[in-house]
This record gives structure tokens, sequence and C-alpha cells, in this order.
């Protein structure tokens, strides 16, 4: 059996597993809607996101479904085009994260030895200080570019993910397979990459969505704070900043973009929590 | 955003106090544990304060620069650098700063000194953020504690029936929400829609917020809704895996009343139990109040670090930061202790 087709059989059955509950059912219908509005919003932007077209904060009609914002922008297309940064920065945050995290976790516990507690408790410093206190001061440091960005939130969620990877690794390593493996003189890297990652999969996909939804909430948040993506890019988090002060006269430029970014994120807590009970009942990780 | 609580999972190797107890420990465990958590926490503390002074550092001539933007020549910014103490090594620098930090000098702001201003001093700037920030949070811990227990206590007692899932699931939606969602939904109901709440949380300078308790309805009601939500989940967790103990079945065989077993073996456990969870959801408030702050334009400890951060007042950042790390590591360490008090059983562990 080629690696495709069992990749593509193991996604299929997970989900089904989502599906089978409302919840699940509910949160992926909304996931897949926000997706959409997010990656391919822009394509059916009535206006030009950036075009001025009228009176700022003028309420919504005129051909403008959400009225427009704090400098006479359209807000509907502002929000289909606002979307696409923020959902690819805390994706590619939360593959960073479960990269360079999986490989601390790994390495951490399958040595056994020194190492394994001079990698934790480097991780463990990150957590001694709020989230969003670490991103400010690394944009301090490199700017708030968007490799920044990325970097800065991957390296907030890691401590989790490299975590969860050594706990299962050191419970994994001792069993009958990897030992056997281990006695046939398996190099290291063989051991890690077929005999241990493919069988904690499982526990560490388990809050995949939890912290696919933290990338999301800390990179908007930083946008939010005017330290992250800058005006006058369209971004959920930037607009509902910059309309507060239009909030009296057209509130639909505040209250659009936070109902996506709400949708988007409860959405994808839902999958995630569905993807958990899925996997509770499927007997956990094996 | 209380990340360890579900991340952490059980260590599977034995509590790590146990492997090197000394004489002295044997004697006075608790004495011990006590002085080893503040040990750790000054020490964690120690690292951090480096780790953020590196941060404030990197840019070191570009903030003067940009800050002095053109009108600086380049004996202006040589002069500036001077003054800041930029001119020596890394090392030096931190340790003066160090230094100042436990005479409470908190060095002096880089803009107020390219500008020129007569008190460059950071110390007394800080004052009242600092005041306003601490009034907000202690508001909401004191709501804060007791909503999260006896929400996720009902929810635990009654899981899986009607009331359970009408707790669980609102939690499980709203404390995901990012805060400045929350914050501005909740300003578009109270402000737009019914008119009762003002949308920003403006404090005149030298008053105190207690003046005006409306400005902190939304603010206090933001931080709770993310906060208990999160909650919620683990004390309701708590509480259903203590009355599957032995000790609960017990109490119910030998036919003592179900209100009594909840209270005195089911609720006392259940706090327990809910201690980690309360210490990380009021750690949450230190970072939390960063953006809930931002959005009312509360004038807050939040506020005032995200102003330094966009104006690149490098000793301002370094200033807020280490307060907000200092607030962090407290509340964990008397998470710890106090785990550790109001469960005797831990205690025998830590020898």
């Amino acid at each position: 059996m080629s690696t495709a087709t069992s990749v593509a059989r193991g996604s299929r059955a997970i989900l089904s597993g989502v599906l089978r509950s409302n919840s699940g059912r509910i949160g992926f219908v909304l996931l897949c809607l926000a997706v959409v509005i997010a990656l391919f919003g822009g394509f059916v932007a009535p206006y030009d996101p950036y075009a001025t077209l009228g009176v700022p904060g003028a309420p919504p009609g005129n051909g403008h479904a959400l009225g427009l914002d704090f400098i006479g922008r359209d807000v509907l297309s502002r929000v289909l085009f606002g979307g696409r940064s923020t959902l690819l920065l805390a994706g590619l945050a939360t593959v960073v994260t479960y990269t360079l995290g999986g490989a601390i976790g790994l390495i951490a516990g399958f040595s056994r030895s020194k190492l394994d507690s001079l990698l934790m408790r480097s991780v463990d410093v990150l957590l001694s200080v709020p989230a969003l206190l670490v991103i400010l001061l690394l944009i301090t440091a490199f700017g708030s570019t968007p490799v920044v960005l990325v970097c800065a939130a991957a390296l907030v969620l890691l401590p989790g993910v490299a975590r969860i990877v050594r706990s299962a690794t050191l419970e994994v390593s001792t069993r009958g397979y990897v030992e056997a493996a281990t006695a046939r003189g398996e190099p290291t890297r063989s051991l890690l990459l077929r005999e241990i990652l493919p069988n904690i999969s499982g526990i560490v996909t388990a809050d995949l969505g939890l912290r696919f939804s933290w990338a999301i909430i800390l990179i908007a948040s930083v946008n939010f704070l005017g330290i992250g993506i800058q005006p006058p890019t369209a971004d959920w988090g930037v607009m509902v900043s910059e309309n507060r002060v239009v909030i009296a006269s057209n509130a639909m430029a505040v209250v659009g973009p936070s109902v996506v970014l709400a949708v988007l994120v409860i959405a994808v807590n839902l999958v995630g929590d569905a993807y958990v009970r899925q996997l509770d009942r499927s007997g956990g990780s094996q | 955003m209380a990340t360890s609580a579900t991340t952490a999972g059980p260590a599977p190797e034995s509590p790590p106090q146990s492997a090197k107890a000394s004489g002295r420990g044997r004697q006075h465990p608790v004495a011990w544990f006590v002085l080893k958590r503040v040990g750790q926490g000054l020490l964690t503390l120690f690292i951090v304060s480096i780790l953020i002074f590196m941060c404030t550092s990197v840019i070191p001539g570009d903030a003067v620069t940009v800050i002095l933007g053109k009108s600086g020549t380049p004996e202006t910014i040589a002069a500036l650098q001077a003054q800041l103490g930029l001119d020596r090594p890394l090392y030096v620098q931190y340790l003066s700063w160090l230094l100042g930090l436990f005479r409470g000098d908190l060095g002096d702001s880089v803009v107020a000194l390219a500008q020129k201003q007569p008190d460059p001093s950071i110390a007394g700037t800080l004052k009242n953020p600092l005041t306003n920030s601490l009034i907000l949070g202690s508001i909401t811990a004191l709501l804060l504690v007791p909503l999260t227990l006896f929400l996720g206590a009902v929810a635990g007692i009654k899981a899986d029936k009607f009331i359970d899932h009408a707790i669980s699931l609102p939690s499980l939606v709203l404390a995901g929400l990012p805060e400045f969602v929350t914050g501005a939904l909740l300003i578009y109901v109270f402000f737009t829609q019914l008119h009762v709440l003002p949308p920003v949380s403006l404090v005149a300078p030298g008053e105190s917020p207690l003046a005006t308790p409306k400005i902190l309805v939304l603010p206090v009601l933001t931080l709770l809704i993310v906060a208990v939500g999160s909650g919620v989940r683990q004390v309701r967790l708590g509480m259903i895996d203590v009355l599957q103990t032995d000790f609960v079945q017990f109490a119910r065989l030998n036919g003592i009343a179900e209100r009594r077993v909840l209270a005195r073996y089911g609720m006392r456990n259940a706090v327990a139990n809910s201690v980690q969870t309360i210490a990380q959801n009021l750690q949450y408030l230190v970072g939390g109040i960063i953006v809930v702050e931002a959005v009312f334009a509360y004038p807050g400890i939040g506020v005032y670090l995200v102003q330094a951060v966009l104006a690149r007042d490098t000793n301002k950042i370094l200033a807020a930061s280490i307060i907000l790390a200092v607030l962090y590591t407290v509340i964990n360490i008397v998470a710890d202790l106090l785990v550790v008090f109001l469960v005797p059983r831990l205690r025998t562990e830590l020898v």
C-alpha cells in the first residue's frame, strides 16, 4: 500500500469520525465557510478593498452591504479580502510549531539523558512569561515582518507540543516493537521516524485544533494591537481596531470582521473537539 | 490562554521533587519546598530578565536613530546614546539596569530624553498605569474565582444533563474567542444597540477608575468571558473525577445525604484539584489584560507597553515587561504553594 492511499484512507476515517457528532458537523460546515471566505473571498469582492468610495463611516446601503469604513472604503470587500493574511500566517505558525516542537520533543523523549532536561527546561522558559509578551518582545527585537510574526507565534505554542511529543515518545519507546527494532540495530533516524513517530501521531494531533485556533488568536490580536500587519492592508484584526472610531455611525465596520473571525475560531474549536472525541472513541492513538 | 492545563499531561516518572531529598528536606519538607520553589522562581526571573533585556537591546543604535528621526545628526545620535549608556558593553548595561531595578530606578525614557523633557525618569510614569491595571485585574479575579468554581462544579455534578450542556457549550465557544472580538461585540451590544455603557474606558490622569465604575464593566466582562470559559472545563472534569472516587461512592452507600456528600467530599476535593486551573486563569489575566486594555483604551500597563513598542521606547518596554513577568511568576509560585497547603497528601510526596 502506498503512503498516499493510506494517508487518504486515514484522513477519510478522521473526517467521518468528526462528522458523527452534531457539533462536529456544524463546526465542519462553518470551518469550510470561513476558510473559503478567507482564502477566496477576494475573488468575489464587489469593490476594490483599497479604494475610497464615499463618506467615511456610512451605514449599510447604496450598494454597500456592510457600509463604509473609517476612511470610506467598502467594508464587505475588505472583510472578503481580510482573512487571508491571518489564516495563512496562523497556518504556517502551526506547521512550524509542530515541526520544531515535534523534533525537540522526540529528541528529548528518546535521548533519556541530560539533553532531555536541558531541552525541556529551555523550552519551559517560554512559559514563564505571558504569550503575548513574548511576541511583543520579539517584534521589538526583529520588527513586525510576516516571518517574525510566524516564528513568534510558533515559538509561543512550541512548549506544549514539545511536552506532549516528549511524554508520548517516552511511553512508546519502551514498547516491544521499538526494543525489537533497537535490537535489530536500526539506526536512530529510522527508529524515530518509522517506529515512534507513526505511533504517537494520534496523541500528538489531539489538540492540533486548539493550537491552530491559538495561532489565529495570537496573530489576529497582534494585528489588532497595531504591531503586526500594518494598515492599509485589509486584515480582520486591523479592521476591528481602525474602525472603532466609526462604531457609532456604522457598527458593521467593526462587527463584520469580528463575526467572521469569531466564526473561524469557533469552527476550528468545534472540529478539534469532535476530533478528540473520535480519538477517545476509537481507543486513543494506537 | 491557559496553555499548560490542557497540554502538560501527567508526567510518567515520579514527582521530580522526590529525587533530591536532602537531610534538611526530610525534617521540614514544606519549608524546604517553599524555599526551593521561591528559589526556582527567582532563577527563572533572572533568566527571563536577561532574555527581555536582549530583546530590547538588539536594536539599540536603531532605536535612537528611529526616535530622533530626520532631526538626528551623527552628533546628536552619539550624544543620546552616551546619555543612555548604550556605548558601554552589553553586560555592563544589563548589570547597571538590574542594580537600578533593585533601587526602584527603571531608567530613563528614550523618547523623553530625545525630546529633552525635564523629567525623563520612567518609574514615575508607571505608577498610574500599574494601579489602573491592578484595579481591573483584582476586580476580575474576585469575580472569576467563585464563578469558575460554581459553574464548573454545577456542570460536573450534572454531567451530560441539560444544565451541563447549557454551561459547557457556551464556555467552549466563548473561551476560544480573541479578547478583542469579544470586546468589540460587547461594545456593539451595550453601546451601539442598548446605549447603556461607554465604548471606551478613559480615565483622566490622576483620577481613579473606581470613581466611574461604569467604565470598568465591559473590560471586566470581556476578561471574565474568556477566563471563566477556559476554567469551567477543567473544574468540571475535576468534579467528575472526584465524584467517581471510592470515598464518594462509599459516602453515598453509607446513606449520607447527596447534598452533604457534594459539599463535604465533592466540592472540597474538587476545589483542591482546581487550584492549578485557577492559577492559570489568573496568570492568563496578566497577558489578557494587554489586549483588553487596548480594546477599551483603558490606561493600564498593557496600553503602556503597546505604546512603548510602537514608539520603540526600549527602556519603557523593558520596565513594563519585567513588571508583567514578575506578576506572572508570583502568581505561579503562590499557586504551587497553595496547592501544597490545601492538599495535605502532597506534602508527604515532597520528601
